[in-house]
């Protein structure tokens, strides 16, 4: 007994270190947590600043303020930090700072190479974005770094495909970390089918994360020896073929769209039961859908490829097992509608963000559905019907997600309340100028506008300028949100421990903000 | 009691060596992309940032072995680092997959296709209408000029053989451990190190052989691609994993390591069986068939 009462009192010796090197050198989830979430904010606000030049070029037809090449380095830029800097380090930092706590448990498992996993980003995203400053400029061939075009580019290639590695080594580190505490750091009686969603949700992302990034770095390593060392995996002239890159690419690039998708998925299932005042509806056909999706995520890909040239078959295949993904999304978008109905519900901000997520979430599927039609798919390809359907899923589906998880802890967090009016200001402003700026590009799209382009016909203008118009409030939003965010760290109304009214689960157990660590005692479970 | 205890699980505290490996990291990787752009001083870079992972590899490792031999972890540790590992491995599963699957898609897909097979009759015959598919290629373009096949029943055959053994040896090993007979676990060791290293020592041998002897390089079309990559990818692992088992040899010698308690040996021994499993894959799919 002694022994252990002694480790206790160790373990209260070490608070947290002071000033710079408590940040480099943490081993603390919630430390790592906030860094990840920084982190990913400043991302989220490089990669909209790229944004907004990109729709200040499109606001009228003709080439105004950039020329073509830079144009086309900032989409491809955008895409990547957007991805793997503000989407995934969120999520990173969601799973750091609420998995141990909602498990009951003291930390993460491996807590050095959590902070690893953190502290090689910053480098990463160095390396990515100093391509800007190189000659030839930042890569320019799309996000999804097709061969033969993204060969053709400058001195920032390598640097682009060394920067993937890098966020890569990362993404697994975190997602080998998620998998070892869920599995094995659980308070005594949280049993698997007792976790809560957000737990589940990302139990099942890290098993994606770790099957699919390392196919990612396969494919960007050929493509580096393609370019530096006389390989032709991709060049028809040595028996290669540049559709072999779509294909590994799109194995990891679907799977990646689920792993963007499926933590947002868990962080909604936490936040409308709260606000409805009522218990998940369907809480083990959640778990099993989550699954299915994960699963079938895995023989979709080539659904990205419809136009490229497949046999009659492929083409067959993959649409029909793109529409079943259809299903399982479909039972949660039911359970999330069946848990609101009948609820005693209220509207707070996570609440807002939340049911805004399901709304719109589900118009980016049904956009998703049209494309999943081989035959419509010849149409929709490569124009912005495909900008608006991502845009829905990710915008309005997974950063809409990770604001309302912010919301929703952030009084855990920092031990302030936010500011609800502003809150409710900043959701109705978003959702508002997201909706005028990515509704418009469906009509784009279907009309014809090829996506990833400086410069349109005259026809598009009008739409353009809407979308334009909406985008500058979406980004200008986003600062205000910044603004929100910063103001309730320094300070604002005390929250109470349990936050919110009727939430439930480990989280509203500890004070607001939870001591340095967590659980030192594992807590008891209902 | 028992939950009391599982609350000791150890959180380590100041981690100053990842911060450390990210700079070696970003040396090494941005000194390599420099390289790549044709900067002459850039190989220092590369170096000095290897030369930091490599000091960053053993602080790290050191720091973990002392505190596994002072007896700061216990169950829950062990096996959190044990998920680990198997995780770990899980993911390089994944990577060689990539490769495996770029080597299918050409024989199967790519290459029949240019041949005229299916979809590629009009790139046959508007493009290379003398292509044949027969594999080994380097392609309708030639590329890398006439070249031989590496054959399966030489060097490959013996080093198949090698590290079948080395799996029995590292397995013989793991018994000695367990049994408590130190001499049997050094010995098993010590042969399984050598084999490993022998094995890595043919390796470059019969690159040599293919470099020199049958025009077989990194550049003879997607055949070269494959052969070289797949093949050096897992040369690459062997040696890792040979590197590993050394520093499980001294550890053994210097009386690391109890029947119970010896997570970082079955760490490396699964590693060693995971490129052996790579290995006959390869011998399978690139060396024979
Ligand atoms: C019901 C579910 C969904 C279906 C049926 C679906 C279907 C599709 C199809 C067929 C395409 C290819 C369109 C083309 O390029 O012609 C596509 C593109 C895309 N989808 Fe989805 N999707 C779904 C959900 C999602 C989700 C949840 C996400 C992410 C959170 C997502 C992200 C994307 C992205 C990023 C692209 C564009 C990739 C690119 O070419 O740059 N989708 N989707
Ligand atoms: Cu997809």
């Amino acid at each position: 007994m002694t022994t252990v009462t002694e480790s206790h009192d160790d373990h209260h010796d070490h608070g947290p270190a002071k000033g710079l090197m408590r940040w480099v050198t943490t081993t603390n989830h919630k430390d790592i947590g906030t860094l990840y979430l920084l982190f990913s904010l400043v991302m989220f606000m490089v990669g909209g600043a790229m944004a907004m030049i990109i729709r200040l070029e499109l606001f009228q037809p003709g080439l105004q303020f950039i020329d073509p090449g830079f144009f086309n380095q900032l989409t491809t830029v955008h895409a990547l930090v957007m991805i793997f800097g503000a989407v995934m380090p969120a999520f990173v930092g969601l799973a750091n700072w609420m998995l141990p706590i909602m498990i009951g448990g003291p930390d993460m498992a491996l807590p050095r190479m959590n902070n690893w996993s953190f502290w090689i980003l910053p480098f990463a995203f160095a390396m990515l974005l100093g391509t800007f400053f190189m000659d030839g400029g930042a890569p320019a061939g799309g996000w999804t770094i097709y061969p033969p075009l993204v060969l053709q580019g400058g001195n920032g290639f390598p640097f682009m495909i060394f920067a993937i590695h890098m966020m890569g080594i990362s993404s697994v580190m975190g997602a080998i970390n998620v998998i070892v505490t869920i599995l094995n750091m659980r308070a005594p009686g949280m049993t698997l089918m007792k976790m809560p969603l957000f737990v589940w949700t990302w139990f099942i992302t890290a098993y994606l994360l770790i099957a699919v990034m390392p196919v990612l770095a396969g494919a960007v390593t050929m493509l580096l020896t393609d370019k530096f060392f006389d390989t032709t995996f991709f060049n028809a002239a040595g028996g290669g073929d540049p559709v072999l890159f779509q294909h590994i690419f799109w194995f990891f690039g679907h799977p990646e769209v689920y792993i963007l998708i499926l933590p947002a998925f868990g962080i909604v299932s936490q936040i409308i039961p709260t606000f409805a005042r009522k218990p998940l509806f369907g809480y083990s056909s959640m778990v099993y859908a989550t699954s299915s999706i994960a699963f079938l995520s895995f023989i979709v890909w080539a659904h990205h490829m419809f136009t490229v040239g497949m046999p009659l078959q492929g083409e067959l295949f993959f649409m029909y097992a793109t529409m079943l993904i259809a299903v399982p999304t479909g039972v949660k978008v039911f359970n999330w509608i069946s848990t609101m109905w009948k609820g005693s519900m209220t509207f707070e901000t996570p609440m807002l963000f939340s049911i805004g997520f399901v709304i719109m979430f589900t118009i980016g599927g049904f956009s998703g559905l049209m494309l999943a039609i081989a035959p419509a798919d010849f149409q929709y390809h490569d124009t912005y019907f495909v900008v608006a359907h991502f845009h829905y899923v990710l915008v309005t589906g997974a950063i809409y997600a990770i604001m309302a998880s912010v919301y929703y802890w952030i009084p855990k967090w920092t031990g302030n309340m936010y500011n609800e009016k502003m809150g409710q200001w900043h959701f109705w402003i978003s959702t508002v100028s997201v909706n005028v700026l990515f509704f418009p590009q469906h009509f784009l799209g279907l009309a014809g506008m090829p996506r990833r382009i400086p410069d349109y016909a005259v026809q598009f203008a009008e739409f353009n300028m809407w979308s334009s118009i909406g985008g500058f409030v979406f980004g200008l939003s986003q600062v205000f949100f910044c603004y929100i965010v910063y103001k309730t760290i320094k300070g604002g109304e005390k929250a109470t421990d349990e936050v919110w009214e009727g939430a439930e689960g480990l989280e509203w157990t500890l004070p607001s903000p939870p001591p340095y660590h967590s659980f030192t005692t594992a807590p008891e479970i209902k | 009691m028992s939950s009391e205890s599982e609350n000791a699980y150890f959180i380590p505290h100041d981690a100053k060596w990842p911060i450390v490996g990210s700079i070696g990291l970003t040396l090494l990787l941005g000194g390599f992309a420099n390289q790549l752009n044709g900067s002459t001083s850039a190989t220092n870079v590369m170096i000095v940032g290897f030369l930091i992972l490599v000091y960053m590899m053993f602080g790290w490792f050191g720091e973990v072995i002392d505190e596994s031999e002072s007896g700061t972890y216990g169950h829950g540790e062990d096996a959190s680092f044990r998920m680990g590992m198997i995780w770990f491995i899980f993911s390089e599963v994944m990577f060689f997959a990539a490769f495996f699957g770029a080597l299918y898609y050409i024989r199967i897909f790519s290459v029949p296709w240019l041949a005229g097979d299916g979809s590629g009759a009009s790139t046959n015959e508007f493009l290379w209408s003398n292509f044949e598919a027969i594999w080994p290629t380097n392609g309708p373009g030639d590329i890398g000029g006439e070249y031989k096949k590496m054959g399966a029943w030489g060097l490959p055959a013996i080093n198949t053989l090698l590290l079948l053994t080395s799996g029995v040896t590292c397995t013989w090993a793991h018994w000695g451990l367990v049994a408590n007979k130190r001499k049997q676990l050094i010995i098993g060791l010590a042969l399984t190190v050598t084999l490993g290293f022998i094995f890595v020592g043919l390796q470059v041998l019969e690159y040599s052989h293919g470099y020199h002897e049958l025009n077989l390089t990194l550049g003879t079309g997607v055949y070269g691609s494959t052969f070289y990559m797949l093949t050096g990818f897992h040369g690459f692992h062997v040696t890792v994993g040979a590197i590993m088992l050394t520093v499980m040899l001294f550890r053994s010698i210097k009386g690391h390591f109890t029947p119970e308690n010896h997570f970082a040996f079955e760490a490396a021994a699964w590693y060693w069986h995971f490129v052996d499993v790579v290995w006959l894959g390869l011998f399978i799919f690139v060396y024979w068939l």
